[in-house]
């Protein structure tokens, strides 16, 4: 699987963000995105996600053995956790799985509780997620990755909320996930210690560096 | 399965339907109080007081069809599912007929105590809501997808969906007098049916596309 | 060599085409309503029922044409923004709304005076007046839409995919309401002064619809081109912000 992206043009509320990007991902890669805010990693990853035309460009998930459209392959976590404050944990988590998943909630509920178990939530398990502290809504929603397969992570600020040891969890998670022949796009502004990552810095012309 | 999880949601927040169904109730009673309690001029105009109070308690719930998973970010991650974004779309105003439409439905029958709507027509009002309300939700769908990132967006999809429900309202009406009348024509009935339909169908390719432009 | 279509698509080309041809549009209208008005209060005759008031038809039923003319152009205008990104389209959609309404509101208004001798009151839910008010709701909406949605681009494909759905269910509006009408009462007194249409009826009535069209084609057109000139303008300021804000950073690297 490979994921490319030619001569990208990304522009939101007329103007240009993205002018000309261009760069490719091969299966058992990680890509990190750094820069400033409002640089464009965040329209770059909804780009890459399919929910965000671009403006020129092209962006192409190549794969001899996957037919599926872009946005069955991809787990997006963006800046807000995709969380029910009046499901529990467990009923959030199983509900993404089984969605994701496309298959029916009991299938997936050993998933469920190897990934809540992975993000150190399984005591919480049946608490309403609205309860959660902000570090505990990040880590439910990260436990997406881990409780339905997907080839292709791309991860909005993940660290963000996250105190040091569930940020070395996930950085485990995106690693092992990588290894075993995923793809990840991380945009972060903080240091992601990724093994085996290339990384592209985003960011207006002036502070080019 | 999406159609389920909203379905609780809806349980354990609980606040809306009982505003819907307290809405109705209330509404209902304005019209005595405003029009005078004369019995027999309250049956006529029993059932057409009942379908269009029933329209607008609808609306009070509408707003929230896609808002609160376009704020919390839930949206974006239904948008990479299996399912495509209409069928997404069209299960979210499944999930408002039946937490809202049907109970507003099953609601009126008694509110139609309070207006003497006369008993023969009864169960002939529960069918023509129970065929017609699927309309409402799912034109109100498009609705709410149109007015996600609008101000005042409750206010708003009651002026642009209220004008679209004209004809749920004029069939609806109209089956209820037809199927009462001599010979039960059902005509009216079936256009009825008809329309609830056509809105199931198109009510989510128009949502999804309006939902699409305002995810980017 | 361009099409016609091609060269209008491209606003500087269709300003310029547009400001020839605006004034003669101008003075068209006003010599043919004129002609019409003329036609309609002098020439044509009194109906045999309703007298001297029927002369208000002249302007009604071509005021309630151009409302649904105008909603028509809407909905191509939206089909084509939304299927073929035409650069034009949102600006004629945008620039046809209000137009298309306040052609509404003069058919609803006239409609209304004209029935007060012949009814005896201000309003009657015949079927057309009633399709004209929902029209005007419709009409309503678009721009309601369009104005509470800050992001310009979004509001007009929004405002396009409501344009789609109302030139849809607007069919559907005008039969159910005319079933309703033929279940409770018909009494549509507006009905053209018997079952046949007089020459002498017909033709002051095509001559002030003809007339209302170039009319409106010129409000278009105008509207069409300020809205042009608004965009420019806000182009020239957002590049100014953008400089303003290069500056200071430039600045602030120093």
């Amino acid at each position: 699987m490979q994921l490319t992206a030619e001569n990208l043009v990304l522009s939101r509320g007329g103007r240009t963000i993205i002018d000309g990007l261009s760069f490719r991902l091969q299966a058992g890669e990680a890509l990190v995105l750094t820069g400033a805010n409002g640089s464009g990693k965040t329209t770059l990853l909804r780009a890459l996600a399919g929910f965000l035309t671009p403006a020129s460009g092209v962006i192409r998930i190549a794969d001899a053995a996957d037919e599926r459209e872009i946005a069955e392959l991809i787990h997006f976590v963006g800046h807000l956790d995709g969380l029910k404050t009046h499901l529990t944990v467990a009923e959030n988590l199983a509900f993404w799985a089984a969605f994701l998943d496309g298959s029916d909630s009991h299938d997936s509920a050993a998933e469920v509780a190897a990934a809540l178990e992975r993000f150190a939530l399984s005591g919480l398990a049946d608490i309403p997620a609205g309860y959660l502290s902000a570090g505990q809504k990040r880590r439910l929603a990260l436990a997406r990755l881990a409780a339905a397969p997907r080839p292709l992570w791309l991860l909005d600020e993940p660290t963000a909320s996250l105190d040091a040891a569930a940020a070395a969890v996930l950085v485990d998670c995106i690693d092992a996930h990588v290894r075993d022949g995923g793809l990840a796009v991380v945009a972060t502004h903080m240091p992601v210690p990724l093994a085996r990552a290339q990384e592209i810095r985003l960011g207006l012309a002036e502070d080019a560096a | 399965m999406l159609v389920k999880r909203d379905l609780r949601l809806a349980v354990r927040q609980g606040g809306a339907l009982g505003t819907a169904l307290g809405f109705y109730m209330i509404v209902v009673t304005l019209l005595p109080l405003g029009i005078g309690a004369d019995l027999k001029l309250l049956s006529r105009i029993a059932p057409g007081v009942l379908w269009i109070a029933l329209l607008l308690s609808a609306l009070l719930s509408l707003p929230r069809v896609f808002a609160s998973d376009y704020e919390d970010g839930s949206l974006d991650i239904l948008a990479t599912g299996a399912l495509p974004l209409e069928l997404v779309a069209a299960a979210k105003a499944l999930a408002h007929w039946i937490s809202t439409g049907v109970p507003l439905a099953l609601l009126a029958p008694v509110l139609g105590i309070l207006l003497n709507l006369e008993i023969g027509a009864y169960p002939v009002l529960v069918a023509t809501m129970l065929i017609g309300t699927p309309a409402v939700s799912f034109i109100g769908a498009v609705g709410a997808a149109l007015t996600l990132k609008a101000h005042r967006g409750g206010l708003l999809i009651a002026l642009l969906v209220l004008p679209l429900y004209v004809p749920t309202l004029v069939f609806g009406m109209a089956a209820i007098g037809a199927l009462l009348g001599p010979g039960g024509v059902t005509s009216p009935f079936l256009i009825l049916t008809a329309i609830s339909l056509f809105a199931v169908i198109l009510g989510p390719i128009a949502a999804a596309a309006a939902l699409r432009l305002q995810m980017q | 060599m361009q099409t016609v279509t091609q060269r209008l698509a491209n606003p500087t080309q269709f300003m310029d085409l547009s400001g020839r041809i605006l004034p003669w549009l101008v003075g068209a209208a006003a010599a043919i309503i004129g002609y019409g008005l003329y036609l309609s209060f002098f020439v044509a005759p009194p109906d045999y029922q309703q007298g001297e008031t029927v002369r208000i038809m002249y302007i009604h039923v071509p005021s309630a044409w151009l409302a649904m003319a105008a909603y028509t152009l809407i909905a191509i205008s939206a089909f084509g923004l939304l299927v073929f990104r035409h650069p034009l389209a949102d600006v004629s959609a945008k620039a046809a709304a209000p137009i298309g309404a306040a052609f509404t509101f003069i058919a609803l208004v006239t409609g209304s005076l004209w029935g007060r001798p012949t009814w005896g009151t201000y309003w009657v839910w015949d079927a057309r007046l009633t399709s004209v008010l929902i029209l005007f709701f419709l009409y309503l909406g678009l721009i309601a839409l369009r104005s509470s949605i800050e992001d310009e681009t979004l509001a007009a494909k929004l405002t396009a995919i409501l344009a789609l759905v109302g030139i849809v269910m607007l069919p559907v509006i005008k039969f159910s309401v005319e079933w309703g009408n033929t279940l409770h009462q018909p009494a549509s007194v507006l009905r053209l002064g018997g079952s046949t249409i007089d020459p002498s009826i017909l033709k002051p009535l095509l001559v002030m619809a003809l007339g209302f069209t170039v009319l409106f084609v010129a409000l278009h057109v105008k509207a069409m081109r300020n809205e042009i000139l608004r965009r420019r303008v806000k182009a020239l300021q957002m590049a100014e912000v953008a400089r303003a804000q290069a500056g200071q950073l430039a600045a602030a690297a120093e």
